[in-house]
Formats: C-alpha cells, sequence, structure tokens
C-alpha cells in the first residue's frame, strides 16, 4: 500500500521541480528583457553598484589580502621540498586568477549582496510596495529588479579582480618581502605562466557569469518570497545556499570547458 | 549622500576595479611581454620539435628576439615547421642556425638562434636550413643504455681502476 501511495508523490514532486525551473526560466526571461530598458535610466542601476558593490569592497579586499597570504605561506613549505621557491608567484597568480578569485568572490557577495537583496525585495513585497508599484503601472521588473540585475552583472567581474589582485599583492608581502624570494624571478615566473586571455580572461568571464548567476537567484528568491518574516528569512536562507551551490557546480563546468583542452 | 557624492564613489569603484583588471593583465601575465612593433617571420624545420610551444621565446645569445607564432607538421618531410616573429631591426645572416633548447634542468624550450658567417641576410619569409633538434631524454638514455651493452664485460669492470 505504500508503495502504491510512494510513486504518486514522487510524480507530485517531480512534478514540482519541473515547475519551478519553468517559473524560474520565465522569470529570467522577463528580468533580462526589462534590463535593456533600464540601461536609459543609469542612475538606478548605479545607486545599486553603490549599494552592492562599493560596499562589499571591504569584506573582498580583505579576504583576497588574508587568501593570498595563506596561499604565498602554503605554497612556500610545498614548493620548498622541491627547490622550486622561484615559482611561488606563478602558483598564487594562476589558483587566484584562474579558481579562488571569482569563485571566493562569489560565495562572498552571495553573503554579503546576494542576502540583501532578497531581503529588500522580499520587505517590499510583504509591505506590499511592489503591488502599489503595479496599481500605477509601474513594471516592478523593471524598476526594481532589473537596476539591481545589472549592478551584480557589472560588480561581480571588478570585485573578482579586486580580490586577485590584492591577493597577488599579499602573495608578494609573504613571499618577497616576509620570506625572501627573488622578486624579479617572483614576477618573471608569474609573467611567463600567466597568460592574459587563457587565464585572465577566462576568470573575468567565469566572474560575469557567477555575477548573473548570484544576482538573478537573490532576486528570484525575494520576489517569490512568501510575504512574511518566516517566508523572507526562508528566502534569504535559500538565496545563500543555492547561489554558494550554483557557482560551485558552475564553476566545475567552466574549468571543464575552459582549461581541459589540450594545448 | 547626494546623488552626486554616490556617482564619484562609484566611478571610484569602477576606476579600481579596471586598475585591478590592467594590473592582472599587465603586471601578472604577459601582455607587456608581446613583441611589439614590427616584426618579420622565418621559419625552419626540425626532426623533432620535443616539447616547443607556440609563443615560446625566440633567444640569440639570450636575448629574447622574438617568438614562435606557429608550429605545423611539414606532410612533404615528415618534420615538425615551426614559424617564428623576430622583431625587424634583428637581422641575422642566411646562414643562422637554430636550435631547441630547454631553459634549466625542467624549464620550458626555446629556440636558440646561433649566426653563421655569410655576407647575405636572412630575408623575411625565409627559411633557417641549418637546425638541431630537441633532445628527448628517452633517446639520450636508450643511447647510453645502448652504448653501455655495447662495450665489452671486462671494459666496464675495469675501466674506473685504470
Amino acid at each position: 500500500m505504500r508503495l502504491v501511495n510512494a510513486l504518486p508523490r514522487l510524480g507530485v514532486r517531480a512534478l514540482d521541480v519541473l515547475r519551478g525551473l519553468g517559473h524560474a526560466t520565465f522569470f529570467i526571461v522577463d528580468l533580462l528583457r526589462n534590463s535593456v530598458s533600464a540601461v536609459s535610466r543609469p542612475f538606478l542601476t548605479i545607486a545599486q553598484i553603490h549599494a552592492i558593490g562599493n560596499r562589499s569592497l571591504v569584506i573582498i579586499l580583505a579576504s583576497g589580502l588574508a587568501v593570498g597570504f595563506v596561499l604565498a605561506l602554503q605554497g612556500y613549505y610545498t614548493l620548498s621540498r622541491y627547490g622550486a621557491t622561484a615559482s611561488l608567484g606563478l602558483v598564487v597568480a594562476l589558483s587566484l586568477v584562474r579558481e579562488l578569485g571569482p569563485v571566493v568572490t562569489a560565495l562572498l557577495f552571495a553573503g554579503r549582496a546576494g542576502t540583501s537583496l532578497t531581503a529588500e525585495i522580499g520587505l517590499m513585497k510583504a509591505g506590499e510596495q511592489l503591488a502599489a508599484m503595479e496599481m500605477m503601472a509601474v513594471d516592478p521588473k523593471a524598476r526594481v529588479l532589473a537596476p539591481r540585475l545589472l549592478a551584480g552583472l557589472i560588480s561581480m567581474p571588478l570585485l573578482a579582480a579586486l580580490f586577485s589582485a590584492i591577493g597577488i599583492l599579499g602573495g608578494y608581502v609573504v613571499g618577497v618581502l616576509m620570506i625572501g624570494i627573488d622578486s624579479g624571478e617572483f614576477w618573471s615566473q608569474m609573467q611567463n605562466g600567466v597568460d592574459a586571455i587563457d587565464d585572465v580572461g577566462n576568470g573575468i568571464v567565469k566572474s560575469v557569469v557567477f555575477g548573473i548567476a548570484c544576482t538573478v537567484t537573490a532576486l528570484y528568491q525575494g520576489f517569490e518570497a512568501t510575504p512574511t518574516p518566516e517566508g523572507v528569512s526562508e528566502a534569504t536562507t535559500r538565496t545563500v545556499v543555492i547561489s554558494s551551490l550554483l557557482v560551485l557546480g558552475l564553476d566545475f563546468v567552466l574549468t571543464a570547458l575552459m582549461f581541459s583542452s589540450p594545448h | 549622500m547626494g546623488r552626486k557624492g554616490v556617482e564619484t564613489l562609484v566611478g571610484l569603484f569602477v576606476l579600481l576595479g579596471i586598475l585591478a583588471i590592467l594590473f592582472l593583465a599587465l603586471r601578472a601575465a604577459n601582455l607587456g611581454n608581446f613583441v611589439v612593433g614590427e616584426t618579420y617571420s622565418v621559419t625552419a624545420r626540425f626532426d623533432n620539435i620535443g616539447g616547443l610551444k607556440v609563443r615560446a621565446p625566440v633567444k640569440s645569445a639570450g636575448v629574447t628576439v622574438g617568438r614562435v607564432k606557429a608550429i605545423v607538421l611539414d606532410t612533404n618531410t615528415y618534420q615538425g615547421r615551426v614559424t617564428m616573429e623576430l622583431e625587424q631591426g634583428v637581422i641575422f645572416p642566411s646562414d643562422t642556425s637554430a636550435k631547441i633548447l630547454t631553459s634549466g634542468l625542467l624549464g620550458d624550450q626555446f629556440i636558440g638562434l646561433v649566426p653563421g658567417g655569410s655576407d647575405k641576410n636572412l630575408e623575411p619569409g625565409g627559411e633557417i636550413k641549418l637546425t638541431q633538434s630537441a633532445v628527448l631524454l628517452e633517446n639520450l638514455i636508450g643511447q647510453f643504455l645502448y652504448n653501455k651493452a655495447a662495450d665489452p664485460p671486462d671494459a666496464r669492470t675495469a675501466a674506473p681502476t685504470k
């Protein structure tokens, strides 16, 4: 008897998942269409870049510096066993530019900016501000959501680049100034091994993709939140969980596509 | 904070971000190392290119004078044909020879050019005729073992005591 019940329940689950995916897809398409019109009112976007870009700067820079320090210390420990400490700059720069910069920035971004986006929009919905806008024939997707999407799209690559840059400087401080690796070797090995297009360019492409994924997730969760205090808090939690998993999953796919081709 | 203030701060943020990208491209990566200015290309055929890669440096007397542009297999001779771009101002004699060398024991491979004594210059689009292939560790070990086996047995034991 249980088995007979389990089968329809599985069916209901599967249909729910499919319905959710379809709903989210329509949301994204709608949002992208509205983003085009948001370009004509740049100040809305600029104000959002200030809210999610400028204000994330401190945590991004502090984390980047810390990651650079630790990478240099840990890399030196491993490389010194093989007498290859001159490659420290290369190790630090490649790991930051290819992987850690985009990924850690996206995870921090989801925690720092994604949550605030979800909570803000969820509360707007709970306070019926979005409904009021619709009453005044203002599309909340164009007025509220689209500028935030553009802001996330612009902010993420810049934040990731800052993360990587300050991380490399952190690696320089630990590797060259504290441990005493030759400064010339540090930079020249890095420049020989890091490619401007293949490594730096692909890192930027990655962070653009993560920027879209994180911001869309945060906006969708806020927009679809149950308009109650519990609903908004749940939506905020879901934003962090889904964004983080999405970033890690996408990173694997992108890395496989970008860096696994034989040269 | 007024509208002007927000705009200024955002401008500052974008500027910082772009500076970071430039730093990554120019200081951390090799965008600044491209051979700038005019170049001319020459080709050379090697029996074995070993681990030579596109964009590897071309050096003469240890000084970088160009980069490897393309590596293809010449199906007429079954040799690797390497196209190099050399800086315009650097002119070599037509009997220049090219070797594939390795920087350090485990380093990357590059092409070393040794100028000859000819009066004529290497023309743009010309070919370097004298080439020396990359040294393959496997062949080297193979040769060493072969020589060892070819030695008479008493010579092998007697040699060190002489």
